[in-house]
């Protein structure tokens, strides 16, 4: 039985659709992700699975009982919400017990969740404090000391971190990861950060204008994306996507990239990612998507043994971050990003010996979008 | 395992919703309609009433012989009612650009790192929080010839000092914008004041860098950004003074003679102490219409100002 | 305008004593009547006749404030504004807490329980603040006749709450869209209802809006002449009516001073208020005309 059901939901706001037929279901203990741009539909979901918005169409499930209809406090779920929405007027200790207070659970069993979760937060020192004399972090585990208390079924976290500097954003989101795998709980995350989706997720939903693009486990959306949307969104810096032509010659798929002058780089498509319907594009443009990882600076005592092809790329741009070097070069009509070693000698006019790994490549159609292999 | 799910529909769900949720939906209207009720009777059903009563020819008691716009024709052809009007159009039109001015004045002043700024802005504004009656009282006082400030000037030996604008039927109305003047420019003060300190100081920096002297910035970059408040100030002063009615009653008592009449103390002696209740309510429909041409065009700009910033 | 650096020439120097001379004369101008009022309203008669505005008493007396709180005639009868001042306090306050109270509920429903239409009900309500009220006067006497309140402290209570909630409900609706509506959605799925959220996250957080509210009110009503005017009858009217009364009244001998007591007793609770509370009162004067 699914955790959380989501059927064919539609949210219209006046004449707009803001969901378009989502359908989504995890097993308990899952943590679902759903990532998107501003806009996509992401908090409208969240707040409609919460029961904070009717849905136009469709139904939702927790635990099997449907629960389309019921108000958000019937559906024994909890929420962490962007700006904490801790109330104002009460202390720690009330705000987490708040929630128990109204289900009337009795004052000894709230003393003990209290401390339970301000055990397991480490907030105990601060019970007695209002949330005007917390910091943004401590805010940030009360809101979540608030929805652990009550053990509901499902918890919903709205964009939880991004209130929070970076540093305490990469802390609190190890915290999370934790927390998740020591109670086991069932999670859905709203996030525009694609690495919060990454690190976090068993399972990513990637969201645009109202629609589910994509649903799969990180891997499987970082690797395998379904179009250049969820490609170029996910990964950071983002994927290269490169204009070309498919070629075939003999058995051989090849990838012809041409860049203003420079001779033509033709890349062999590996045998393994064929695809049945490659065939129909052959002679015709496709959009080659490469991640900036899947360059490398050539390493000479790997020699011949190394895979992929090699070319002299002419680097316009170099940007060490310290745990790497990324550098732009000039390739088909555009330029594109790869990433090479800390330890990699190069400046910006220079010429630079690349390696382009061909066994992570994903084609695309140029006008759909879509992937093509 | 996590999957998009098969396109199959389910049964449609039920719209129904349990009673308690139903409850929790409809709360908020219902604490909101006796409000609302209140609104629509009391405001708009008395304003439909009172055009009701100024179509007919209501004298001591309400009546309903309707005689069409009769009463309107007979306010136009009514001296009392055109000196009213004219005196509001004297009264308002100074009132508002002398506490404008003066509010402006006073609070870019102010603005200029004032020590005592706390004290100075306590006593500009004090008269908002009396009643016009008060102010009216006051400056009955203060404006007699015999006793007020004519009498206390000639004490100081200037014996040709004349000051009787309160018995003076061609210059009391100016001493209806005195008091009133007097009661409301500090409110306009904090008007402007609060709109000088949410001015962003970086465009004032901006200023001083590009050589600017204080008053150029003044005039050339912070009054500009004052619009917004000049136009809200203007719309409270004009509203103001189309209700005008208590500081005329204790002032001047509309006197002499007629001489200080407003449209709202015209209003108020015909429908209640002169038996013109037909009358007075055309009056009244009227000043409506009055505030109406005022406040249509902001609301007008406020509504598009918001819809573009 | 901190933080600049300015010449100390002289020229700079005058400018600044100029600035400080004028800001003074104006304060002067503010000052001057309420000084006068209680200088008079503390001088016996003759030296009234006698002195100056400005001279100070050479033989204080509070006879005129004892006489204005006690004996003086309104119009037919002759025992001071105390009687209407505390017909005042009596329409005050039941006046100022229903218009507070029914306010803030609406506030709170027009924010935080937005419905189809929920805008419009409240622009429907907005316009009750702008109409002049001379074109409510005679449906209302009318109606206050009927409902039989006509002259009585109820049916001005009544007025004031009609009229006030415009205002209360404007205040509380500004005060309210400013927080943030996720608090009421933690609540929500907390498991707490209309009034308990209201009650327990909104309403603690709510004391600035309330003074606010409560402190104009006061003022509107406390200082309200044209319904006190129009719909009392002699032992029920305000205490402005009874000023006003009180200065007009022809005959006998005009006792400026117990005119002057009369005002002062009649401007002080105000003045209290506003001495008290004057950063509330001028947010509200803000709130209420300004708006959003």
């Amino acid at each position: 039985m699914a955790a959380l059901e989501i059927q064919n939901v539609c949210k219209d706001f006046g004449s707009e659709r803001v969901l378009k037929d989502v359908s989504l279901s995890i097993d308990s203990g899952q943590f679902l992700i759903l990532v998107g741009p501003s806009g996509c539909g992401k908090s409208t979901l969240m707040n409609a699975i919460a029961g904070l918005e009717p849905v136009t169409s469709g139904s939702i499930s927790i635990a099997g009982d449907d629960v389309t209809w019921h108000t958000p406090a019937d559906r024994d779920i909890a929420m962490v919400f962007q700006s904490y929405a801790l109330y104002p007027s009460m202390t720690v200790r009330q705000n987490i017990s708040f929630g128990l207070e109204m289900r009337k659970v009795p004052k000894a069993e709230r003393e003990a969740a209290v401390e339970r979760v301000a055990d397991l937060l480490q907030i105990s020192q601060l019970l007695e404090r209002k949330p005007s004399q917390l910091s943004g972090g401590q805010r940030q585990r009360v809101a979540m000391g608030r929805a652990l208390a009550r053990e509901p079924k499902v918890y919903l976290f709205d964009e939880p971190l991004s209130n929070l500097d970076a540093k305490l954003r990469v802390e609190m989101r190890t915290e999370i990861k934790k927390l998740h795998q020591r109670l086991g709980t069932t999670i859905v995350y709203v996030t525009h950060d694609q690495i919060e989706a990454m690190t976090l997720a068993d399972c990513i939903a990637v969201m645009r204008d109202g629609k589910i693009l994509q649903l799969g486990s990180p891997d499987e959306v970082y690797n395998n994306p379904v179009d250049m949307f969820v490609a170029g969104f996910m990964g950071s810096p983002s994927m290269n996507f490169i204009n070309a032509t498919l070629e075939k010659q003999g058995e051989q798929y090849h990838v012809r990239i041409a860049t203003p002058g420079q001779d033509d780089l033709v890349l062999p498509w590996p045998a393994s990612r064929e695809q049945p319907e490659m065939s129909e594009w052959v002679g015709k443009a496709v959009v080659l998507g490469l991640r900036p990882e899947h360059f490398s600076e050539e390493d000479v005592r790997l020699g011949d043994a190394a895979e992929g092809t090699l070319f002299n790329a002419s680097i316009t741009v170099v940007e060490p971050t310290g745990a790497e070097i990324l550098i732009q070069l000039p390739l088909g009509d555009k330029e594109v990003t790869a990433r090479v070693g800390p330890k990699c000698k190069v400046a910006a006019g220079e010429t630079l010996a690349l390696r382009v790994d061909m066994g992570m490549g994903v084609l695309f159609d140029p006008d759909s979008e879509r992937r093509l292999a | 395992m996590s999957t998009v799910s098969s396109p199959t529909r389910p049964a449609r769900v039920a719209r129904g919703r349990p009673a308690g949720a139903r409850l929790q939906d409809w709360l908020p209207r219902l604490v909101l309609s006796p409000s609302i009720a209140i609104s629509l009777f009391f405001v708009y059903g008395f304003m439909i009433w009172t055009f009701v009563l100024s179509l007919t020819n209501s004298r001591m008691l309400p009546s309903y012989d309707f005689v069409g716009f009769a009463q309107y024709a007979r306010l136009m052809t009514n001296e009392r009612w055109w000196v009213a009007a004219t005196n509001l159009g004297i009264f308002g039109g100074l009132f508002v650009v002398i506490c404008l001015g003066l509010g402006l004045l006073l609070a870019i002043l102010l603005d200029q790192r004032i020590r005592q700024e706390g004290a100075l802005r306590t006593l500009y504004l004090y008269p908002m929080a009396l009643s016009f009656i008060v102010t009216g009282v006051v400056w009955k006082w203060l404006l007699n010839p015999g006793l007020g400030i004519q009498a206390m000037v000639r004490g100081w030996g200037f014996e040709d000092f004349t000051f009787n604008w309160l018995t003076d039927p061609d210059m009391a109305i100016y001493t209806l914008v005195i008091a009133a003047v007097w009661q409301a420019s500090g409110f306009v003060m904090a008007l402007f004041l609060a709109g000088l300190r949410g001015i962003d100081d970086s465009i004032i920096k901006a200023a001083q860098l590009d050589g600017a002297s204080l008053p150029r910035i003044y005039w050339r970059v912070v009054i500009p950004c004052l619009r917004p408040v000049v136009f809200s100030a203007v719309m409270i002063l004009s509203h103001i003074a189309i209700k005008s009615f208590d500081l005329v009653v204790a002032l001047t008592g509309g006197g002499p003679g007629y001489a200080t009449d407003l449209p709202a103390t015209f209003m108020y002696t015909h429908a209640f102490t002169r038996a013109q209740i037909g009358l007075g309510s055309a009056s009244a429909i009227l000043m409506l219409g009055g505030v109406l041409a005022i406040l249509i065009p902001y609301l007008y700009s406020e509504l598009r100002s918001r819809k573009h910033g | 305008m901190d933080n600049v650096i300015r010449r100390r020439t002289p020229a700079a120097r005058l400018a600044r004593a100029l600035l400080l001379t004028v800001l003074i004369l104006a304060a002067l101008f503010y000052l001057m009547p309420l000084v006068v009022m209680l200088l008079t309203s503390v001088k016996p008669l003759e030296e009234i006749r006698a002195g100056s505005l400005l001279a100070l008493p050479m033989n204080p007396t509070f006879s005129p404030w004892v006489k204005a709180w006690g004996e003086a005639c309104t119009g037919m009868r002759c025992d001071g504004v105390s009687v209407y001042f505390f017909n005042s306090i009596a329409i005050v306050i039941p006046a100022v807490l229903i218009s507070t109270t029914v306010g803030a509920l609406n506030g709170y429903a027009l924010t935080k329980w937005r419905f189809k239409g929920s805008e419009l009900v409240f622009a429907l309500m907005l316009f009750g603040c702008f109409i002049p009220f001379q074109v409510v006067l005679l449906p209302m006497a009318q109606t206050l006749g009927w409902l039989g309140l006509a002259s009585s402290r109820a049916g001005l209570v009544l007025v004031h709450v009609i009229f006030g909630i415009a205002f209360t409900t404007l205040f509380f609706r500004n005060f309210y869209v400013a927080i943030p509506n996720e608090l009421v959605s933690a609540a929500k799925l907390d498991g707490a209802g209309f009034f308990r959220i209201f009650w327990r996250i909104l309403l603690p957080v709510s004391a600035p809006i309330i003074v606010v509210s409560v402190i104009w009110q006061f003022t509107q009503i406390w200082n309200d002449f044209l319904f006190g005017v129009a719909f009392s009858a002699h032992d029920t009217q305000p205490v402005t009516v009874a000023l006003n009364n009180l200065v007009n009244t022809s005959t006998g001998v005009r006792e400026y001073n117990v005119d002057m007591a009369a005002a002062m007793i009649a401007a002080l609770p105000t003045l209290v208020v506003y001495v008290l509370a004057g950063k509330y009162f001028v947010r509200g004067l803000t709130a209420g005309s300004v708006k959003g």
